[in-house]
């Protein structure tokens, strides 16, 4: 791997894998946290409107899930904050004035909304009664989305530069228009779709927990109502977003037709009609795609909507320009791979409620289970083939990776990320099983919320939880 | 001279002095944690930041954010050249941040939770306070870029300025508790405040005695005149200050000790910013070497402008929702 790199070679590729595996490991938590947060919105929103303490019981069960799982994308994502400066210093020097910014309303209108409301959804159910909780889980759950907005809008303007003026000492500067700057070419369609992205994980994860619990009883009403919902969003989103993924596709072959021609394998210019390969062997070296087996003329029909439109290949481009093919090729069959699976439960879910089985079916429980991580699984491929698909720059066509990292020497970049990788794996592997531990506890009447639970060891004499449930309600 | 630019410094200034108060007095209770039994009075400690610490901790994202936005040349310098103190205030700052929710989910360990969450606010603490030493005795920079080693930061000086924020921190903690905690905690927090004052005073003397000695710069500040005048009153206030905190703590008053705590603070960051303006990496980066482009100054600003106000009323709304005092079964 590190055969025939200089010095800055080596420092440049551990700084590469820092940062994809730090930012890896923080999507995973905001992926899932920006699609609960709307669900638990939904939940305590009926729970007001019905009255039904079966809604209730579902939201402080997930509540506390989402406590967890919401703790660990805070402190992964304050190492993503600094991730840029110490690593990437250079980048920050030339593009601070763009992207910082965009970066520092993230913090201003999603990060304080979200911490600011995060105590009151936690902890504060009897300290400020019903409405004004809602307002707080609402408020939550609308930072998690603000979030998405700037973040992504930064990503995009990496992969889209637009709006931006050239400066001394090659400073990338604003131009008169923010908003040329924020709603760059790709952005509206990343944005769709990696929000869907998210509401499709914590469904399936809902689906897969709600199935687990549906093997165990079938009469559980608990398990039945968050089964049931997290179908619905299957059968509704999935064929939903394999379309907003084909708009962001076309969008992407405009704008970055090297990092399509790296997804569909592409190495060399079909002028009459592309195949569309469903599997191969990229070889990056020999530029070609070995064992390649593909439908004649799909690519064309897909990219172009035409059997004989003429697709261009790698071949066109610089090879110093070229992203690296089989990392690019892989990730993207993953995901759609995946995609497609999703709406195969979808729609089997729609079938078992036809024929009036969605609640005697252990097939699909064991299905859905299965399905439980897809999403996770799903949205790191699709942030691999969008990220490495950008290479060999880290803004579009303008800026090269290699000019972007930090005068830093490889041993701190490896001392570093060997830290990073032994804590990472130690904390959220320990958290993600304190999850699955939560998950595992059948969701029932009275269930207690995050509030409750810490009475759990220390717990006052003569109140039960569930008379303080009641006293909550009231 | 009142441009954009010095806007933008204070605005920092004030994002970091935010941080290092809110975020100071939660790493304090963690510095502190062994010192409370296990049981009653660890689980009253935790509780008594549980609701805020989250929003505390975001004031840095804003410090570092806010830096890349309005400086990206100063954070490009600094965040290199403290680069091992970064990542351990990252770690540390991880394992801090997950023990609120761990030992709660597992009583199995929450022993050694309790050692993270220890652990964790002492290294980030720590981290904090020597990079702050790093900073005043100036980084190494060729043309846009850091270019020294990666150990430069290492120094008896940014030791005593660890050493310092560790023990401010602590005091801010303590002083924290008394006003949140009965019982035992509460006898123990006001206990280990008077120490921690005592330590805090102590370490801030001796940064201060050792600033002027790292530079003719910080000397000519602070010793010749006109500044002379304007500044003596900065160790004056200090030391009537650090008077009545201590009588205060003497006499058990609930929230009179974290206030001083408070403007010994704010003190200490007057005299930081006299000493360190108008360099942001000292003696090679000013604040308009480093400046962010004039539209982004302005674009932030309006953000800022507007935003800002909310953010204060939000968060003053979450502290007031769990006002007085907890106990260790959470919030009721």
């Amino acid at each position: 791997m590190f055969a025939g790199l200089d010095p800055h070679g080596i420092a440049l590729v551990l700084a590469r894998m820092q940062f994809a595996f730090t930012v890896s490991f923080h999507f995973i938590f905001p992926a899932f946290s920006i699609g609960l947060a709307s669900y638990l919105a939904v939940l305590e929103g009926l729970w007001l409107k019905t009255g039904k303490t079966l809604y209730l019981d579902l939201f402080r069960y997930w509540l506390k899930i989402f406590s967890v799982a919401f703790a660990m994308g805070v402190v992964s994502g304050l190492v993503m904050s600094y991730q840029f400066g110490t690593n990437w210093s250079v980048f920050s020097d030339r593009v601070g004035g763009v992207i910082g910014p965009l970066m520092a309303y993230e913090v201003l209108t999603a990060f304080f909304l979200e911490a600011g409301f995060l105590g009151v959804m936690l902890f504060g159910m009897k300290r400020v009664g019903k409405r004004l909780h809602f307002a707080a889980t609402l408020m939550v759950a609308v930072g998690t989305f603000i979030s998405a907005f700037w973040i992504l809008s930064v990503n995009s303007w990496m992969q889209t530069p637009t709006g931006f003026e050239i400066g001394a000492h090659g400073q990338f500067l604003p131009g008169p228009s923010w908003t040329a700057i924020i709603f760059n070419p790709s952005f509206p369609y990343r944005l769709v779709h990696t929000v869907i992205a998210a509401y499709l994980t914590t469904a399936f994860v809902v689906g897969a927990v709600g199935g687990w619990h549906l093997l165990k009883d079938r009469a559980n009403l608990h398990a039945r109502l968050m089964f049931s919902m997290a179908m619905w969003m299957a059968a509704i989103v999935a064929p939903i977003q394999i379309f907003a993924g084909d708009m962001h596709g076309l969008n992407t072959l405009e704008h970055q037709p090297a990092k399509v021609m790296a997804m569909e394998g592409h190495y060399q210019s079909h002028p009459d009609g592309a195949p569309l390969y469903l599997f191969g062997v990229p070889d990056d070296k020999a530029q070609t795609l070995r064992f390649a087996i593909g439908i004649p003329k799909a690519s064309s029909l897909i990219l172009k909507h035409d059997l004989n439109a003429p697709l261009a290949g790698l071949d066109t481009i610089a090879p110093e320009n070229r992203p690296p093919v089989w990392i690019v090729f892989w990730s993207f069959r993953i995901m759609v791979g995946l995609g497609f699976a999703m709406l195969g439960l979808g729609l089997w879910s729609l079938v078992a409620r036809a024929r009036k089985r969605l609640y005697d079916w252990p097939a699909l429980y064991r299905a859905a289970i299965v399905m439980g991580p897809s999403g996770f699984v799903a949205v790191i491929a699709g942030w691999v083939t969008t990220e490495v698909g950008r290479q060999p720059f880290t803004v579009y066509g303008l800026l090269r990776t290699a000019d972007s990292v930090s005068p830093i020497a490889a041993p701190a970049v490896a001392a570093s990320l060997l830290a990073f990788v032994v804590v990472y794996f130690a904390v959220f592997g320990v958290g993600t099983w304190y999850i699955l531990r939560l998950m595992r506890d059948p969701p029932h009447p009275h269930e207690d919320g995050p509030e409750q639970d810490e009475r759990a060891p220390i717990r006052s004499a003569g109140i039960t939880p569930a008379q303080q449930a009641e006293g909550a309600v009231k | 001279m009142i441009d954009l630019t010095v806007i933008w410094a204070l605005i920092i200034a004030f994002a970091v002095f935010m941080y290092v108060v809110m975020d100071g007095f939660d790493l304090g209770i963690g510095i502190l944690f062994p010192a409370f039994a296990p049981g009653e009075e660890r689980d009253q400690a935790m509780n008594a930041i549980a609701p805020v610490w989250d929003g505390n901790e975001t004031w840095l994202v804003l410090g570092g954010g806010g830096l890349l936005a309005a400086f990206p040349l100063a954070y490009a310098i600094i965040l290199p050249a403290t680069y091992p103190l970064i990542i351990a205030m990252m770690l540390g700052l991880v394992f801090r941040g997950v023990a609120f929710e761990f030992r709660w989910r597992d009583p199995r360990h929450r022993a050694f939770w309790d050692m993270a969450f220890f652990s964790g606010s002492l290294v980030a603490a720590l981290s904090q306070g020597i990079i702050l030493g790093a900073l005043l005795q100036g980084v190494h920079v060729e043309g846009r870029a850091y270019a020294g080693g990666w150990l430069d930061w290492l120094s008896p000086y940014s030791l005593l300025t660890g050493a310092g924020v560790v023990a401010g921190y602590a005091l801010l903690g303590s002083c924290w508790l008394a006003l949140k905690v009965e019982g035992t905690a509460e006898s123990k927090a006001f206990g280990y405040a008077k120490w921690a004052a005592w330590a805090t005073l102590g370490l801030m003397a001796a940064v201060s005695l050792a600033t002027p000695f790292l530079a003719g710069q910080y000397f000519q500040r602070w010793f010749t005149e006109p500044m002379i005048f304007w500044l003596a009153p900065v160790p004056v206030i200090t030391g009537i200050v650090a008077f009545t905190l201590l009588r205060s703590l003497g006499n058990r008053h609930a929230w009179l000790p974290f206030v001083l705590t408070l403007v010994l603070f704010l003190l200490g960051m007057i005299g930081l910013g006299a000493s360190m303006w108008p360099w942001v990496v000292p003696q090679s980066v000013s604040i308009w070497d480093a400046a962010a482009p004039h539209r982004s100054q302005v674009f932030m600003l309006v953000g800022v402008g507007l935003i800002m106000p909310l953010i204060l009323i939000y968060t003053g709304w979450a502290y007031w929702v769990f006002r007085g005092k907890v106990d260790s079964h959470g919030y009721h």
